[in-house]
């Protein structure tokens, strides 16, 4: 296990290495005048434009100032505008901050609405896919198949206002979506982020239900299942103990490609709930063109995703025994 | 299908798979109603014009303002359900007074345009990667392999969101405004970008396994070069995976660029785009929720329906897959 964490944390390091310069290349190689993006379009004035790209360093080659921001991370650095201390992802010239103290702010939103959404897709999902892989071609398993196809293809901006609308402002069946913070209150961080992990999980439900379905059928059929039953083990014991054991493996494979996806789609969800949270912080950073703090924001989300693919990886060796972590 | 497919295997089996494939599929009922409900969307899109010019209003007027009795005060229509009638049959849109039917029309040809584009750059570029990882092997396969994982590794839609305006400023200064052919381009270069990498795995797992059939030896033995092989050989044999999951990829990129105009970084005023719809849908639903209805069902249909005819085809060509 401990070969394992270190294996994968130093090939997690390779990929953000990577990730970092191509996405640093991108935002400040590419551009004909990356100072004036970030500075702003059609605000931006002369003075303004030479404070940022003082601030930038934009000056100097590309890769110097790669190095430079590399150092940053561990060193912290200092600009004109201000202070940035180690980890240093970036200084904001919009607000003369850290992007860490920013990002760091909106976190809790998103850990709490992706976190929620996947506890309600992965609880939902699994259940259903039970209840319909039990009673394969009943009635609930027909009505199942039909409705999960519509309501995977639902678009969170779409259900979204649509929910609010319903349920929200002409029912008063949920609370207003808000973010209150959990050490706060916590029954308010649940009324307010309940609504937002319905919809988000509305959309990821589905796929889950299929998968889970598809593979407690497949595994049912197997030989070590069939032993089971046949040496008079109770149905529900055999249901339980082996093949839905065996049927959580794909799922987590799934649930480990869906991060991504997760986080993207928890960008539209705080967009469509107003929900200050890091996915707005970036569609803010684009629409304000907020350069530095976009670079921040994209690293950061990187580093979650490599994260938590290390975390779904090492889940493997506890469901299947066969799997060795070396 | 390819005549190059029923080339190779009409001697064989007496029918070509083609031909098995359109017969699985024609008895498919649930295909076949798709398929006609995806080619209505496309015709709908392309006769875009056509239905405007016969139906006698433009996405682009702003008829509240020209009639002033059809939007109140607030800029919402002042007739019940969005301000439908015998002239506006969808209704129109709130503050502009645009009429929602064309808009929509216009909107998704708009829509169906990029994801076409992305869909077929997307394709292109998984055959000459994906094919050359599978087919080269070694040092190509290798950087290949890990261009696709590095590109996999990437947060998606951060990405699409944080590089459309710098994709932009290749061809604008940022000073300027940006021109809408130059945004639809970057929308089509940034989901293009991230899109192929799917199907480029795909085939090279399949180029990987066809490789060492005898077919493709005994081209190899009896002196054909690579690119004979691979255009003869190869190709016609990955025809199914890739037309699969470019069912699966077109509805994916529809609704991605759609929710890149949500967000406020796609499409904006005045061009007409599905995507828009939804932003502008999102703003006035407390008050005016039939103008989300349109966009929002025809969405939902179309994409239940692409998924539909994506699993129909499969089935066609792999009749051995279990729903």
């Amino acid at each position: 296990m401990l070969r394992f964490l270190l294996r994968r944390s130093l090939g997690a390091v390779a990929i953000l290495v990577i990730i970092s310069a191509v996405t640093f290349f991108l935002f400040y190689a590419i551009p004909r005048n990356p100072a004036l993006l970030a500075c702003g379009k059609g605000i931006c004035t002369d003075e303004q434009l030479a404070v940022v790209e003082a601030n930038l360093g934009i000056d100097r080659p590309v890769p110097v100032q790669y190095w430079e921001y590399m150092v940053g991370i561990f060193a912290g650095r200092d600009f004109p505008a201000g202070h940035c201390p180690a980890p240093c992802l970036g200084f904001s010239f919009r607000n003369n901050t850290p992007v860490l103290d920013t990002i760091l702010d909106r976190l809790p939103t998103t850990v709490s609405l992706t976190v929620g959404g996947a506890v309600v897709f992965l609880t939902l999902g699994l259940a259903l896919g039970m209840l319909a892989a039990w009673r394969q071609g009943g009635l609930l398993d027909k009505t199942m198949s039909s409705t999960s196809l519509v309501l995977s293809s639902m678009q969170i901006y779409f259900l979204g206002p649509l929910a609010l609308a319903l349920l929200v402002y002409n029912n008063q069946i949920l609370p207003q979506p808000t973010y209150v913070p959990f050490t706060e209150d916590p029954l308010g961080w649940f009324q307010g982020l309940l609504l937002p992990w319905l919809v988000l999980a509305t959309i990821f439900t589905a796929n889950y239900t299929r998968m889970a379905r598809a593979t407690l059928i497949e595994q049912l059929q197997e030989d070590h299942v069939r032993t089971a039953r046949a040496k008079g083990m109770s149905p529900r014991t055999v249901f339980f103990r082996y093949a839905w054991r065996g049927s959580l493996i794909p799922v987590v494979t799934i649930f480990g490609i869906d991060l991504g996806s997760l986080f993207g789609g928890a960008m539209i969800t705080e967009f469509t709930f107003a929900l200050p949270g890091l996915g707005r912080l970036a569609v803010e950073s684009v629409t304000q063109s907020n350069l530095p703090m976009l670079m921040g924001v994209m690293l950061f989300a990187a580093l979650m995703i490599v994260l938590f693919n290390i975390i779904v990886d090492a889940c493997y060796a506890l469901i299947d025994p066969r799997v060795r972590l070396a | 299908m390819s005549s190059q497919t029923e080339a190779v295997e009409a001697e064989l089996v007496g029918r070509s798979p083609g031909q098995l494939m359109w017969r699985r599929f024609r008895r498919d009922r649930v295909g076949v109603i798709s398929a006609c409900v995806v080619v209505t969307f496309f015709a709908l899109g392309l006769l875009a014009p056509v239905i405007s010019a016969l139906y006698g209003k433009d996405p682009y007027t702003r008829y509240g303002q020209l009639d002033p009795g059809l939007l109140n005060q607030y800029g919402y229509p002042v007739k019940p359900n969005g301000g439908m009638d015998g002239e506006f049959w969808f209704g129109i849109e709130p503050f502009t007074g645009r009429d929602v039917l064309t808009t929509l029309l216009y909107g998704i040809r708009t829509s169906l345009l990029i994801a076409l584009a992305v869909t077929v750059l997307a394709v292109v570029t998984a055959i000459l990667l994906g094919i050359a990882a599978g087919y080269l092997g070694g040092r190509w396969d290798f950087f290949i392999s890990r261009g696709i994982d590095l590109l996999m590794a990437f947060p998606q839609q951060l990405f699409f969101v944080a590089f459309l305006p710098i994709i932009a400023t290749l061809f604008v200064d940022p000073r300027e405004e940006t021109p809408t052919y130059v945004k639809v381009v970057s929308i089509i270069l940034v989901l293009w970008a991230l899109g192929w990498m799917t199907l480029g795995r795909i085939l090279r797992g399949a180029t990987l396994a066809l490789r060492e059939r005898e077919f493709i030896e005994a081209a190899r033995v009896s002196g054909a070069s690579p690119w004979r092989i691979i255009r003869r050989e190869l190709l016609p044999n990955v025809v199914s995976p890739m037309l699969v999951q470019s069912t699966y990829m077109l509805p994916n990129f529809v609704t991605t660029a759609a929710a890149l105009s949500f967000l406020g970084v796609g499409l904006t005023e005045p061009t007409p785009d599905w995507g828009r719809m939804f932003s502008l849908a999102a703003e006035v639903y407390r008050s005016d929720i039939t103008y989300m209805f349109f966009p929002g069902v025809a969405m939902v249909i179309f994409v239940v329906a692409f998924n539909l005819l994506g699993d129909s085809v499969r089935d066609a060509f792999d009749p051995k897959t279990v729903r």
